[in-house]
């Protein structure tokens, strides 16, 4: 693997991480501190500038309008994106566009007119309903949500939970199960509306992360036509989880990028902070934390650029997507931890942005699967059947 | 687990005595007990829960009485409220500006 940047690469990453400093960041002075929006008219603006920049739509294929990037880029792009305080859930708060739900590519010609390119046109925002009371580690074998077929109409009755963004969205992907008998190969993916009777947001789910909030789905006799499902029936495993391989990389990135931003700061504050009569650079106990924090840093980069890489290249990057996500997640975890320990009173105020990373950096070893989930999958990929 | 503010209703004079500068949520009321504001105290708040309670009642005329909710997640918390006035009413308390809300159908 080639470790240098392209010219390409060096100039859109030159341009992201100046888009970042000049426009990101002086809004959060007078945003609150776990805020995950900016006004309409801040948002217009700055898509603008996404757009003039050639970067609006990061993850649009290039055939549906977005810019052509390599994954590799695209990996170096998230990580330049996150580094500010919201920068771990709302990257740039949103400013380079989203493609929404990455398995609407693959929707039927009316699916996708329905609810694709509404969505890439900004009119309508979809959820992805996967996880349920009963558990979201082992979807496959979790799932009991059930849908009955009755006539060309499916009737769906369960629930979900942690369900991002589902109270805002006109529609969701929902996967419940239609063939009790068969495990991961019955479930089935439906595009449900969500003004169809029967859908419920029946609350909030308040976590660690004020800014951003789950929810609880709940579904009573839920009719939804057949013309609704993506893909086959009984194949919505497969879509679940390929975009759970996927989500692996720019979770990793969106971690790195925090990490470099809290050492940035850290770096820049230890020379200044005296102590008994010496800077705290001085002390050899900070120069460690900043030279494990560099080696977590650099360890979690390269693992995700690799993952990327090799997903670029078309091959199976299931056991690199899975070490990235560990790894980038409990690094990211250490360094905010150890940059707070070095801001002392400072790193636990809302002053700074170290509280927020904290408790959000923290999520991030759960969510998108846990770390033991992760090394469940890389142990199955190293021992292959023999463990199957 | 309830998801409404079911605290009880105390009276505006008696409040300011007890409010501390913690984060939070509110509600202000009428002499009838009607929401007609919804609030937070957030990391900007200058004395938090205490100085966004003062300020505001001291803005509103008919605020009668108000009750609250210490709790650092009050970003979430206050949309919540929000979506449950909502549900219940069709429409934002009287005195609040319009925010972008998703949609609650608690049971």
């Amino acid at each position: 693997m080639n470790l240098e940047l392209t010219e390409e690469q060096d100039m859109v990453i030159g341009m992201v991480r100046r888009f970042v400093r000049e426009e990101i960041l002086p809004l959060e002075f007078d945003l609150d501190a776990d805020a995950d929006e900016i006004s309409s008219e801040d948002r217009d603006r700055l898509v603008e500038k996404t757009k003039s920049m050639g970067l609006y739509g990061l993850d649009i294929p290039p055939e549906y309008g977005g810019p052509e990037i390599d994954l590799v880029t695209r990996t170096l792009v998230a990580v330049e994106m996150s580094q500010h305080r919201a920068g771990l859930y709302a990257p740039c708060y949103g400013t380079f566009g989203g493609a929404g739900l990455a398995q609407l590519f693959e929707a039927t010609d009316l699916q996708k007119e329905k609810y694709l390119y509404p969505t890439l046109r900004g009119e309508k925002r979809g959820f992805f309903g996967l996880s349920e009371p009963s558990g979201g580690s082992d979807p496959a074998r979790a799932i009991q949500t059930k849908a009955i077929r009755e006539g060309d109409d499916w009737i769906i009755n369960g629930s979900k939970l942690w369900i991002s963004g589902a109270d805002r969205a006109q529609f969701g992907l929902i996967f419940a199960r239609t063939d009790s008998d068969k495990g991961r190969n019955g479930v089935t993916c439906f595009i449900v509306d969500t003004d169809t009777p029967g859908f419920h947001v029946r609350r909030i789910v308040h976590t660690l992360r004020s800014a951003h909030y789950a929810t609880e789905l709940q579904f009573e006799d839920m009719r939804v036509p057949d013309e609704n499902i993506l893909g086959e029936v009984n194949k919505g495993f497969a879509i679940a989880n390929d975009r759970l391989t996927r989500q692996r990389i720019p979770y990793a990135a969106g971690c790195i990028g925090v990490a470099i931003k809290a050492q940035e700061m850290a770096i820049d504050y230890v020379p200044q902070r005296e102590t008994f009569g010496a800077a705290l650079s001085t002390r050899q106990s900070i120069q460690w934390m900043l030279v494990d924090n560099e080696i977590d840093i650099k360890q979690s980069l390269w693992i995700t650029l690799e993952a990327a890489a090799k997903a670029e290249r078309g091959e199976n990057f299931r056991k690199e997507a899975a070490m990235a996500k560990l790894v980038a997640t409990e690094a990211g975890g250490r360094v905010v931890d150890r940059c707070m320990q070095m801001f002392g009173g400072l790193g636990v105020a809302k002053d700074l942005p170290f509280e927020r990373w904290f408790r959000e950096m923290r999520i991030r070893r759960i969510g998108e699967g846990p770390s033991e989930v992760q090394r469940h999958v890389i142990a199955r990929e190293l021992l292959g059947a023999s463990l199957r | 687990m309830t998801i409404r503010l079911e605290k009880e209703w105390i009276e505006l004079s008696t409040a300011k005595a007890r409010l501390k500068g913690n984060l939070g949520v509110f509600q202000l009321a009428d002499p009838a007990k009607k929401v007609i504001y919804i609030g937070y105290a957030g990391a900007k708040s200058a004395f938090g829960l205490k100085g966004e309670i003062t300020e505001l009642s001291d803005n509103l005329s008919e605020a009668a009485f108000v009750r609250w909710e210490v709790t650092t997640g009050y970003w979430s918390r206050y949309k919540e409220l929000m979506m449950l006035y909502q549900f219940d009413y069709g429409a934002y308390p009287k005195n609040n500006e319009p925010i972008k809300l998703g949609r609650l159908s608690p049971k």
